[in-house]
């Protein structure tokens, strides 16, 4: 294998790495005919992140003839190949990237300015090929923005945050921090951003649904997205259903992979996967966009705000809305407490409560090289605390 | 060592008075080589010399000509003692580490010789604190016998793309190895860590490559722990030399000039760790 890269384009492959960093501690890299590879995924295989490099993109691409090569390396050990960012640019040159097979080491050869030579050679691991399966284009909804108005969004909430919930109607969505844990119901602060249909590039609602996945992997993407420049998609269905983040360019393509939290009120009792019948949402209060009004409305005894009537976890009929509001929103969000299995152990990382994504760890075929792979796959490898919940297409 | 009876009226008896209107010019360079609490300081007519070793394997030297002082009085040919470098640097900035343009710790250090302490008037904006430094016998600096005369190698860098070079050293790896060659790769620093192995190559017909002079290709390690403290003096300076000798010990000197723009330098000698072959 024999690929360089450069000018600009280091800069963007260094903060691809940075980017997959986020995600887990292991690159696979694998060098394809439709281009470079490079893919991690978390130790609970509850994200996924993939970057496509184009043939393009390398002003020289070469790969090995015959069998793929896969290998996989500690991220840590190649993002110290590409070690200050901010000086990549205006030292760098070109980076080679060489395979030497009899010794098994990766060579990361960077060009400098003033002719010096820095030349990194990595050991790797043979490895599987790691891929998600997923189909992005049959999902129900599809929203593109420009990574700008994600930035700004998700900088509202903390960065300690772990997971975030976005809700979507015909004509706005909701960005929610996600507060599960019925102890902190009382004492958390609770964010919660609009954003109409037309601060979006492209708005398709398929139905209205709300998905909660890991904010971090999230903040990793559009790190990488803002430095680009490029819009961000987001392609989902319903909650439960891992959500896309898409990154394209005509050099490049790059998916994120996140599972998303479960309904689980209704998960365990009935044990498949198909929609529940939901009592229709209350009308958009929204409208008026009037804080007071807003504000007002949650103390009095009507029926809580707008957050709470697009709430993601909605009861199942056994949980009315005729209760007192602060007891129907201590219900609501005890509604999928109940279903919970540990809800004392805070300290367990929250990919726990995510379903695991299915990952074929066998050698795709040649048809499906690239990851617009695949409408139903065996399960192949799950994660052993999701064995009481239902299995995924 | 008794403390000293002395008043604190001026009096004759210092054998070394000397004054600086600007404390960093001393402060910034002893922070270059600080790895050890301990510092011999030896004071000729020609200036202040500091000196700091480490295991009898490195031993870093930092040069303040008198003419950097603004007063530099000495009454012997030679004068030596040792302090606690640490709790020096921490009078020599007990105003604070602040750089406002225009306000200026002013230094006057006294020593009174043999068993007395080492005393420093430290003045900013009118305020004036006094400290008293114990003072031990000077231990006799370590000779590693480096001359001139016995050096195969020796390159003059520009230190800023060298400091990128050492903040990117792969510190899991144990040694630095350092290679100088008349030929391919010329001057390559090497490390060996977890992941691998790295190399920087500096080619001879480099721009910051302001001299070269390789007679003889030749690879030798140091222990990475022992070059760490050089990176602080590298930090400071404009630019190194890199100097090895027939024993394979590695001779760094840095040009660094103070906040007043003079020059000073500040040296560093290690001990090579092992034979390597050539590779």
């Amino acid at each position: 294998m024999d690929c360089v890269v450069t000018g600009g384009n280091v800069k963007v492959l260094a903060k691809a790495i940075h980017s997959l960093s986020r995600i887990g501690d292991e690159l696979y890299l694998e060098p394809q005919e439709d281009g470079l590879a490079l893919r991690s995924v978390n130790s609970s295989r509850s994200a996924y992140a993939c970057f496509l490099f184009s043939p393009l993109f390398f002003s020289r691409y070469t790969i090995p003839l015959g069998h793929a090569f896969r290998c996989k390396m500690a991220i840590k050990c190649v993002q110290a190949v590409f070690r200050s960012l901010s000086s990549l640019e205006k030292t760098v040159e070109k980076c080679h990237i060489e395979l030497d097979g009899e010794k098994s080491r990766l060579t990361f050869t960077l060009h400098c300015k003033h002719g010096l030579l820095k030349t990194h050679n990595l050991s790797f691991q043979d490895s599987e090929s790691l891929q998600a399966v997923f189909d992005k284009e049959s999902c129900a909804n599809m929203l593109r923005a420009q990574p700008r108005l994600l930035v700004d969004t998700v900088l509202h909430f903390p960065p300690s945050l772990e997971e975030v919930s976005v809700s979507v109607s015909g004509e706005r969505v909701w960005f929610r921090n996600h507060v599960d844990d019925e102890a902190e119901q009382s004492k958390a602060m609770l964010t919660e951003l609009c954003l109409s249909s037309d601060e979006f590039d492209h708005f398709a609602v398929g139905a209205q649904t709300s998905i909660t996945f890991c904010l971090k992997e999230l903040r990793g993407l559009l790190v990488f997205a803002e430095s680009t420049g490029l819009p961000v998609s987001m392609y989902f269905d319903e909650s439960g259903s891992p959500v896309v983040l898409s990154v394209t360019d005509s050099v490049l393509e790059v998916n994120f992979v996140l599972a998303t939290l479960s309904d689980d009120s209704n998960l365990c009792n009935h044990n498949n996967n198909t929609k529940r019948a939901r009592s229709p949402p209350p009308p958009d209060d929204f409208m008026t966009d009037d804080i007071d009004s807003y504000l007002i409305a949650m103390e009095t005894s009507e029926l809580a705000g707008p957050s709470d009537a697009l709430a993601p976890r909605s009861p199942s009929p056994n949980h009315t809305l005729t209760t007192p509001p602060s007891v129907a929103m201590r219900r609501l969000e005890r509604g999928e407490e109940e279903e919970e299995e540990d809800t004392e152990d805070t300290e367990r990382p929250p990919n726990k409560k995510f379903r695991s994504l299915f990952f074929g760890s066998v050698c795709p075929s040649d048809s499906q090289l690239t990851n617009q792979t695949i409408k139903s796959q065996e399960v192949l490898a799950s994660d052993s605390e999701d064995d009481t919940q239902a299995s995924l297409p | 060592m008794p403390l000293s009876t002395q008043s604190q009226t001026e009096g004759d008896n210092y054998v070394l008075v000397a004054s600086l209107d600007n404390v960093r010019n001393l402060s910034n360079i002893l922070k270059a080589i600080t790895f050890k609490d301990h510092a011999i300081f030896n004071a000729t007519p020609n200036g202040l010399k500091v000196t700091v070793e480490d295991s009898k394997c490195l031993q870093a030297n930092a040069f303040i000509q008198a003419e950097i002082f603004q007063e530099f009085t000495i009454k012997e040919d030679s004068v030596g003692f040792q302090v606690n470098l640490t709790v020096l640097l921490d009078c020599l900035t007990i105003f604070g580490g602040s750089t406002v343009p225009g306000v200026a710790t002013a230094l006057r250090m006294c020593y009174n010789g043999y068993g007395y302490p080492l005393t420093l008037f430290l003045e900013e904006g009118g305020v004036v604190t006094v400290c008293k430094i114990n003072t031990q016998e000077p231990e006799e600096p370590i000779d590693f016998e480096f001359c001139s005369t016995d050096v195969t190698n020796k390159v003059i860098l520009q230190s800023e793309s060298l400091k990128e070079a050492f903040s990117e050293l792969d510190m899991t790896s144990e040694v630095l190895q350092i290679t100088m060659s008349p030929s391919q790769p010329y001057f390559r620093l090497s490390t060996f860590g977890n992941s691998g192995n790295a190399h920087y190559d500096y080619p001879k017909d480099s721009d910051i490559m302001e001299l070269f002079q390789c007679t003889k290709t030749q690879t030798n390690r140091y222990k990475m722990s022992l070059l760490k403290p050089s990176t602080k003096a590298l930090a400071l300076s404009c630019k190194v030399s890199v100097r090895t000798d027939s024993r394979g010990f590695l001779s760094l000197q840095y040009l660094v000039r103070n906040d007043d723009g003079q020059i000073c330098f500040v040296e560093y000698y290690c001990c090579p760790d092992e034979e390597v072959e050539e590779e």
